[in-house]
């Protein structure tokens, strides 16, 4: 009963989107303002019911109610609760009532809270989101329904695919979810101002903590999954340029670009329609990832359902929605004015940089991930782009971006001065060159690269630090007087301090751990000991585990260094009862400076055991500079101008009058 | 209409236009080189508790064999199954198996729950045989000819649409009728 109210609710979901996605939309360019109004409680109402449809899958998760497919198909009764719940959205239905709760929770968010926005522009942000919506809840009823009764109910289920019965991968869909969403609010807002035909600081002021909010979560999803990926696959790896991956990366890229160049829509008035191709392409390029993931278009088959009908179904949605944005864009843009100019040296030139940077990163990521299938399209033949590509691609198109996200905050607006920015950044530019001596001289084996790596990575953070001493007058003023600026400085500048010093911090964690990490794999016996990275592992057996729902062999390693004990390293090879699969639970012993990683495999048959020993020097700093990046958004999202909200707008008579550009 | 505004756009019709053609492509028909070839020499024991296991001279008795690749740990499994049923209910052509990777006795399990569709079940423990097949995954379902030849491959789960327009069809015109 429970489940039909759950379905219920979404087919009322969905009347109420059409009806959100039309009233509002009709009333605001009819000035019924009735019908404007429609929009705020429609959204709320609309929230409701989808929350109620997934409360409702979610019980059938919890109770383990096999008469429905979906529970039956990926849940187990002995499965612990936690994932019980995360297995809700751990498949593709499920997964799609997520994407569709937060959808409708952000229309809500605005509706609710949207009260300093002019009220035909809401109505039609609310009415674009609905629209979105539709599409989704469409989707879902059509061919992807997630409450289809099965009949006769199996004794028990099928179980969740063993590898995502993890932590770390139980909130990787949620936070990746928060940020794909959060995406569509810039998206709504970017084709409001393209129906409204304007586009304003006030209209930047909505939109950039919507794309920072969402930015983070992506953030946090995306080191989520290659935190994942490092302790669960058992290879040691983070990244490994797979569609599924990249599908995430893209519009984190261009979400990152949108976050910039926002900024300068809001203190200057300039790059707007460059801004709103922006929103659309970051969020089309969400929507291209769920159509890679969930179509099996690129992936082959077997992770996810490959139904081809829901394929065509995606497909057909990203056509209408990025295509028809893209439409209104090309005959909405050029009405658009252009805003303040600025010399090429200036803020607004390194946001420009930065841009064209990240765009063309995004460019290059997107052509690796669809050239096998362009290619297959062409001419039949089925390659597959691997890491070199994106290695010889994506990272040269970093390395201006990120020597250059070291000066451009100490460039003014309008005209920066280069010269000046150097000397300012002289004490991060000789650290920069002491470390990549340094780097040189003492590590062993150090390719040029690297040494660059490093030195970009350390020149990131110290310019970042330096830039916010330089703000305080830290050390050139008197404590006192540095203390009152440190007080007085807007949140954002803090934000972008942390976040621009979490991405040098990744950035050395990835360079350092990959070039200096040292790899043993080989069979060891009972009693063995193996150095590596300065630590002795001695291999002391195995022995049989149970878990809740599976069997492991748990290999024991005893690590010490110039003889004193370090730790007890204890990785597992675990097989599900309800699947013959068999997942690796690598041990990591973080230290200070490195991660000690050991993975037990196979018997040879003859007592010994197949082990992967590794030494990762600063792997940690990769998922340690993401959360400092998710946070410094977060501070940034606390600023005094984003709690104070826009300031109004005078009613405009004209849909084609703009307004100036604001001063801020 | 300037230009630059109409670009996005332009590319964007190209990208639609190769997901498209590669939603028609993928993952449907991923090329076997194994296709109008000889099937491989191989014989599979039967699934401990089971009677029948699958060799490769039981495909060469001048009849059309469906091969499916399947296992009890595979989901998708579970959703081609009532389609197999339905083959092997109908008579229409003989069903064999080749269960990938599996634990005896979950596919007698998993056979006993679901209902046996399958003549001939080989039990390939370690996955080698469905290497030779050219197996990417389960479930696979191959088409076998009446001198032994793979006659058509088709990856994932088998729906409706594939059933009836592509492996039947595929099976029909083998059979001549």
């Amino acid at each position: 009963m429970i489940v039909e109210i759950g379905h219920y609710a979404l087919i009322l979901a969905l009347a109420l989107s059409l009806v959100q996605g039309t009233i509002p939309l009709a009333g605001a360019h009819l000035r019924y303002d009735s019908w404007v109004a429609v929009a705020r409680p429609v959204a709320i109402v609309q929230f409701g019911f989808v929350a109620v449809s997934f409360a409702a899958l979610t019980y059938a998760f919890v109770v383990s109610d096999f008469s429905v497919l979906n529970v039956a198909m990926n849940s187990h009764s002995a499965k612990p609760l936690l994932y019980k719940v995360s297995g809700v959205w751990g498949n593709h239905e499920g997964s799609l009532l997520l994407w569709v709760l937060i959808l409708t929770l952000f229309g809500a968010t605005v509706a609710v809270f949207g009260g300093n926005l002019p009220p035909e522009l809401r109505a039609r942000v609310l009415s674009v989101q609905a629209l979105i919506g539709t599409g989704f809840l469409l989707f879902m009823l059509l061919t992807s329904n997630p409450f289809e009764r099965l009949v006769p109910a199996p004794a028990d289920g099928q179980g969740l695919n063993p590898l995502l019965q993890d932590p770390g991968l139980a909130f990787h869909p949620p936070f990746l979810y928060l940020g794909y969403v959060g995406f569509s609010m810039a998206f709504s807002f970017a084709v409001a101002a393209l129906i409204e035909g304007k586009v304003d600081a006030a209209w930047a002021r909505w939109v950039r903590p919507w794309t920072l909010a969402a930015w983070c979560c992506l953030t946090v999803g995306i080191a989520l999954g290659s935190w994942w990926a490092y302790y669960e696959l058992g290879w040691g790896g983070f990244w490994f340029w797979d569609p599924v991956e990249n599908a995430s990366f893209m519009p984190w890229l261009a979400g990152t670009a949108l976050l910039h160049t926002a900024i300068v829509v809001e203190k200057r008035g300039a790059l707007r329609s460059w801004t709103i191709l922006l929103a659309i392409l970051t969020f089309s390029l969400s929507l291209l990832g769920t159509f890679l993931v969930r179509s099996g278009v690129l992936t082959s088959v077997h992770a996810f359902a490959t139904d081809p009908a829901r394929g065509v179904f995606i497909l057909a949605f990203l056509i209408l929605v990025t295509g028809g944005s893209l439409t209104l864009f090309a005959i909405r843009a050029p009405t658009l004015k252009g805003g303040g100019l600025f010399a090429p040296i200036s803020r607004e030139g390194a946001l420009v940089l930065n841009n064209l940077l990240l765009t063309t990163a995004c460019a290059t990521v997107l052509l690796g991930t669809l050239y096998p299938l362009f290619l297959d399209a062409l001419t039949g033949e089925k390659v597959s782009v691997g890491p070199p590509y994106f290695h010889a691609t994506f990272v040269p198109l970093m390395v201006p971006v990120i020597a250059a996200a070291g000066f451009g905050p100490l460039m003014a607006w309008k005209r920066g001065d280069l010269a000046g920015a150097l000397s300012r950044l002289r004490v991060a530019l000789v650290f920069t060159f002491a470390v990549a001596l340094a780097t040189l001289v003492f590590a062993a084996k150090a390719p040029l690269l690297a040494v660059l790596g490093t030195a970009l990575g350390t020149w990131l953070v110290a310019a970042a630090l330096s830039e916010l001493a330089e703000r305080l007058k830290l050390f050139r003023a008197s404590p006192g007087e540095s203390w009152r600026r440190a007080r007085h400085l807007p949140r954002a500048a803090y934000g972008m301090t942390i976040a621009h010093a979490g991405a040098g911090i990744v950035i050395l964690g990835v360079i350092v751990s990959v070039t200096w990490e040292t790899e043993h794999l080989q069979v060891v016996r009972v009693g063995d000991t193996v150095p590596i990275g300065g630590y002795d592992f001695t291999f002391r057996g195995v022995e049989d585990v149970k878990g809740p729902n599976y069997d492991a062999v748990r290999g024991i390693f005893d690590v010490s260094r110039d003889g004193d004990p370090v730790a007890v390293m204890t990785p597992e090879s675990r097989v599900y009862n309800t699947s013959t699969m068999t997942t690796t639970e690598a041990a990591i012993r973080p230290t200070l400076t490195s991660d000690l990683y050991a993975v037990i495999g196979d018997p040879d048959g003859k007592g010994g055991w197949a082990a992967r020993l590794y030494h990762k020097p600063l792997v940690h700093w990769i998922w340690l500079g993401a959360i400092l990046m998710a946070i410094g958004g977060v501070v940034s999202l606390t600023d005094r101008r984003h709690r104070v909200g826009a300031p109004k707008r005078k009613p405009v008579r004209s849909n084609t009058d703009t307004t100036r550009p604001v001063e801020a | 209409m300037r230009l630059t505004h109409i670009l996005p756009l332009v590319l964007f019709a190209v990208v639609a236009l190769a997901l498209g053609i590669g939603l028609t492509l993928n993952p449907r028909i991923i090329p076997s080189a194994l296709i109008d070839k000889p099937i491989p020499e191989f014989t599979l024991p039967p699934v401990d508790g089971r009677p029948n296991g699958l060799a490769a001279s039981d495909l060469r008795t001048g009849e059309v064999a469906i091969v499916n690749i399947f296992a009890s740990w595979c989901g998708p499994c579970r959703v081609e199954h009532p389609l197999l049923m339905e083959i092997a209910r109908s008579g229409e052509v003989p069903v064999h198996g080749i269960n990938y990777k599996d634990l005896p006795r979950n596919a007698v399990a998993w056979l006993k729950q679901y209902g046996d569709p399958y003549q001939r079940v080989g039990s390939d423990r370690d996955g080698h045989v469905s290497i030779d097949w050219g197996v990417y995954g389960v479930p696979e379902t191959f088409v076998i000819d009446r001198e032994g030849r793979i006659a058509y491959k088709h990856v994932g789960p088998i729906m409706r649409d594939d059933l009836d327009n592509k492996i039947l069809k595929k099976v029909r015109e083998l059979q001549g009728k």
